[in-house]
């Protein structure tokens, strides 16, 4: 079927290039049939995408290694749930996947504005199948799935091991499908730009992708961090990496754009500034794409590095320039309609948050890219790292959820003072209590002040949507009678938008403070133990029990039994080991290959409310080197011999000869590594005692349900009553001030 | 069969794709784009609206300031009603 694949990559150029100017004529024209028929291009390329993306799909699922993609990415060891997700981990899958993902939601949005922005969606058309069109080439021509050999390998080379671990087969897709929902409301601002129509409508057909966008990329980036704690063996779960941050900025991004809409939706205000962050978010996804492929940045994620990078940077140059350029062309249209009418208001707090989501991504952009700038200007490639991005982005962070938690509890408009003491008093009462009882009951906070103020601003916020729930169970209440947990229900369906935001600062709160936790009081310890050996960690005596090692046909582990105590009172038990995985190289011997591949981790860890014990074992296989050269020279003359007599049999007889060898091989492996447990040596072990960590995956858990929240659509039913409650139409035109149209006394 | 895979595919998509071209054409209304503008400004403002009186009831705006404010919502949002009358807008 890879003949098939291939004509439907080209199939799918065509179906890009057509629509493109399908869409523009139809636009230009004013002729509606052939706008029509280039959003049915949209619906075609994903129904071509889909089938190119099963054909490659089921040639991993049978292990074809004719294809060249699945020889170098998969393995007939590789478990089927692994082989599944084993197409992205590769160049070729991943540009397929991006240009699927990126058919699917085109046509989702296509369909749904079939009848509405009819104006502006021709040309998001052409804007999106440009996207495809740029990535459907690079499958195409530079890097295609479809390509195959003549003389297929018996064996794959497998997957990376790092990535067999179940994140890992969510994570990718999290991220390509919030980078691929990111270019939707690209799009759709570049149509408003160049029809002129900047009102709200581009906004409100979006909206939920640019939410959806940002939920699928959070998941990803969670997922992303949870990998880096669980496999890579170094203890922590955020690097600021180039990879990383690649994903965190457009992140970033949305998450200012999601709520500055609100106030262009309700004032007019901020259209400039809407539409240059979703321009940003955009051009950022691309650039996230692009890092993660091009291979241009040191990345512990780049598995993709290759010679793609000069079709990227002329992609991002070109939005890049057209960004800019529609915006300026545009900035007559682009003026705001009203004006802050005053500095406390929820409008003047969004706007304050806005800054410091953008002052984030532009240190993030600065720092993640002064090694290429640094080189450019001096020659020289200048490595950053962690400490380079604390400075700027703990304080920034510690304002924005200190605004995470005024937002909340401060009405747009404006307010009064004795308002803001009212829904102010508990709160601060709460953060102020929090500093205090922190502080007299000492454990180091005193000594860490970006922490302290962490946990402050983080029982601020808590609290603040906290009373906000109550008062509005409350509110609800007063006209219904309903039982509280009713009304709590029908509060927050009623009310998704507000509600899934408030549940998502309070996620964010409680992520933070995980964060800062376990980033400040974090106890670690490089030890080398033998067994029988102890040491203390943070008061847990953690002893190393024995070792452990196992020989299989995937891969060859060595790990160890640790018993965790403390006072006394036994805690856990952890099991870590490091398995090392089979190498295609011939070079490193008949034994040594087996010992000398791609190596990953199974951290030991007993996960907690309050802290996390981690452990990872970091074995010296040296003194087991002397072994496997002997065995590599055995082994090596054996196989000649072998190979001599195999070669005057018929071929079915040939490889059954060699059978006994390999099954003494494997015998001689498995003697090897039992040595480790039979004559154990001292060998390394990391340990670490993290507090909070658990609240960053709760954090992130909360966050996701209160973007679900809010994402979810309101039921058409629903949709279709609350606009008739609300204001009945008038009969008579009206004066000002208004006479209120048919009052609203609905329930909240 | 490959070639028969992809002869299906290309006439399936050619079919699909071209349907718009083989009908009559439709005239499009001029006002359509105003009047998705305008549908979506008078969500806005009743969305608006639901939040002051949310704002009011949970204790963030007083008494005074509500009622200014919900008057402005209101005639703002008469204002795009009559807006969308006088183009025929749902």
């Amino acid at each position: 079927m890879a003949p098939v694949g291939r004509t439907l990559l080209i199939l799918g150029l065509l179906l890009a290039a057509y629509g493109i100017g399908a869409s523009l004529y139809g636009a230009r024209s004013g002729r509606r049939e052939w706008v029509d028929s280039g959003r049915r291009s949209v619906y075609a390329l994903a129904a071509v995408m889909t089938i190119a993306w099963a054909i490659l799909e089921a040639a991993f699922w049978r292990s074809d290694f004719s294809f060249n993609v699945v020889a170098q990415h998969s393995s007939t060891t590789t478990p089927t749930f692994y082989k599944l997700a084993a197409p992205w981990s590769s160049q070729e899958g991943s540009l397929l996947l991006w240009v699927w993902l990126l058919s699917l939601w085109s046509s989702l949005i296509l369909f749904l504005t079939r009848k509405r922005v009819r104006d502006i969606a021709p040309y998001a058309t052409a804007v999106l199948l440009t996207f495809a069109a740029f990535f459907t080439s690079l499958a195409a021509f530079l890097a295609n799935p479809f390509t195959t050999t003549a003389s297929p390998p018996p064996e794959g080379a497998g997957l990376d091991p790092l990535l067999l671990h179940p994140s890992m087969m969510i994570h990718p897709p999290m991220l390509y499908s919030g980078y691929t929902l990111l270019t939707i409301p690209f799009a759709f601002a570049v149509g408003a730009l160049i029809t002129g129509k900047l009102g709200t409508a581009w906004i409100s057909v979006t909206r939920r992708f640019a939410l959806a966008a940002w939920l699928f990329l959070g998941i990803g980036i969670v997922l992303g961090a949870r990998w880096s704690y669980t496999e890579l063996g170094w203890g922590g779960y955020w690097a600021w990496d180039p990879v990383e941050n690649a994903a965190l900025m457009p992140w970033l991004c949305t998450t200012a754009f999601i709520h500055s809409i609100m106030i262009q939706e309700k004032r007019g205000m901020l259209k400039v500034w809407n539409v240059s962050l979703i321009l940003s978010a955009g051009t950022l996804a691309i650039l996230g794409t692009f890092l993660v492929r091009s291979g241009i940045l040191d990345s512990i994620h780049a598995f993709g590095a290759s010679t793609l990078g000069i079709p990227f940077v002329v992609l991002l140059a070109v939005m890049l320039a057209t960004s800019v350029g529609l915006v300026l062309w545009r900035r007559d249209r682009l003026r705001s309609e009203a004006q802050l009418d005053s500095l406390l208001s929820r409008e003047a707090v969004f706007l304050i948050q806005n800054l410091v989501l953008v002052a984030m991504v532009l240190v993030i952009f600065w720092v993640t890219f002064f090694p290429l700038i640094s080189e450019a200007v001096t020659g020289t490639k200048v490595s950053v790292g962690p400490p380079a991005f604390r400075p700027f982005i703990v304080p920034l962070a510690l304002v924005l959820v200190a605004l995470a938690g005024i937002g909340p509890i401060i009405a747009w408009r404006r307010v009064t003072a004795s308002n803001l003491r009212r829904n102010f008093a508990l709160p601060v009462l709460a953060a102020f209590t929090t500093c205090v009882v922190l502080v007299v009951a000492g454990g180091g906070t005193e000594t860490r002040p970006f922490a302290l103020a962490m946990f402050t601003l983080g029982a601020f916020v808590l609290t603040t949507v906290a009373q906000e729930l109550w008062r509005g169970v409350g509110a609800r209440r007063a006209m219904t009678r309903e039982a509280p947990p009713v009304a709590f229900g029908r509060l927050i369906r009623r009310n998704r938008r507000r509600y899934g935001g408030y549940i998502v600062h309070a996620g964010l709160a409680v992520l933070l403070i995980g964060v800062a936790a376990s980033s400040s009081f974090q106890h670690s310890r490089d030890v080398v133990l033998a067994p029988g050996q102890k040491v203390s960690v943070d008061g847990y005596r953690i002893s190393y029990v024995r070792p452990i090692a196992s020989a299989t046909a995937q891969k060859l582990s060595f790990g160890a039994v640790l018993d965790v105590s403390k006072g006394g009172r036994h805690v856990t038990t952890l099991r870590t080991t490091r398995g090392f995985y089979p190498s295609q190289d011939p070079t490193l011997g008949q034994i040594g290959r087996f010992f000398n591949g791609n190596a990953d981790s199974d951290v030991g860890l007993k996960a907690g409310l309050t802290k996390d014990i981690w452990t990872v074992i970091n074995p010296n296989l040296g003194p087991l080197q002397g072994l496997i050269n002997q065995g590599d020279k055995v082994f090596q003359a054996a196989l000649v011999k072998a190979m001599r007599t195999a070669a005057t049999l018929p071929p079915a007889q040939a490889r059954a000869s060699l059978n006994p060898l390999w099954a003494l091989r494997d015998q001689a492996i498995s003697g090897i590594t039992a040595r480790f447990v039979s004559h154990p040596w001292p060998v390394n072990f990391l340990l670490i005692v993290d507090p909070l960590v658990t609240w960053i995956w709760l954090g992130a858990i909360i966050i996701a349900g209160g973007g679900l929240i809010a994402l979810w659509p309101i039921p058409a039913l629903a949709r279709r009553r609350r606009t008739a409650r609300v204001p009945a139409r008038p009969a008579a035109p009206p004066v000002a001030p208004a006479p209120a149209p048919a009052p609203v006394r609905e329930p909240v | 069969m490959d070639v028969v895979v992809v002869l299906v595919v290309v006439a399936a998509v050619t079919v699909f794709v071209s349907a718009p071209l083989r009908r009559v054409r439709t005239a499009e209304g001029g006002a359509a784009s105003e009047i998705a503008e305008l549908e979506a400004a008078r969500e806005a403002k009743y969305r608006e609206i639901r939040d002051a009186e949310l704002d009011h009831r949970t204790g963030k705006l007083s008494d005074e300031d509500y009622e200014a404010i919900d008057g402005t919502l209101r005639g703002e949002a008469i204002e795009i009603l009559h807006r969308l009358d006088s183009i025929g807008g749902r």
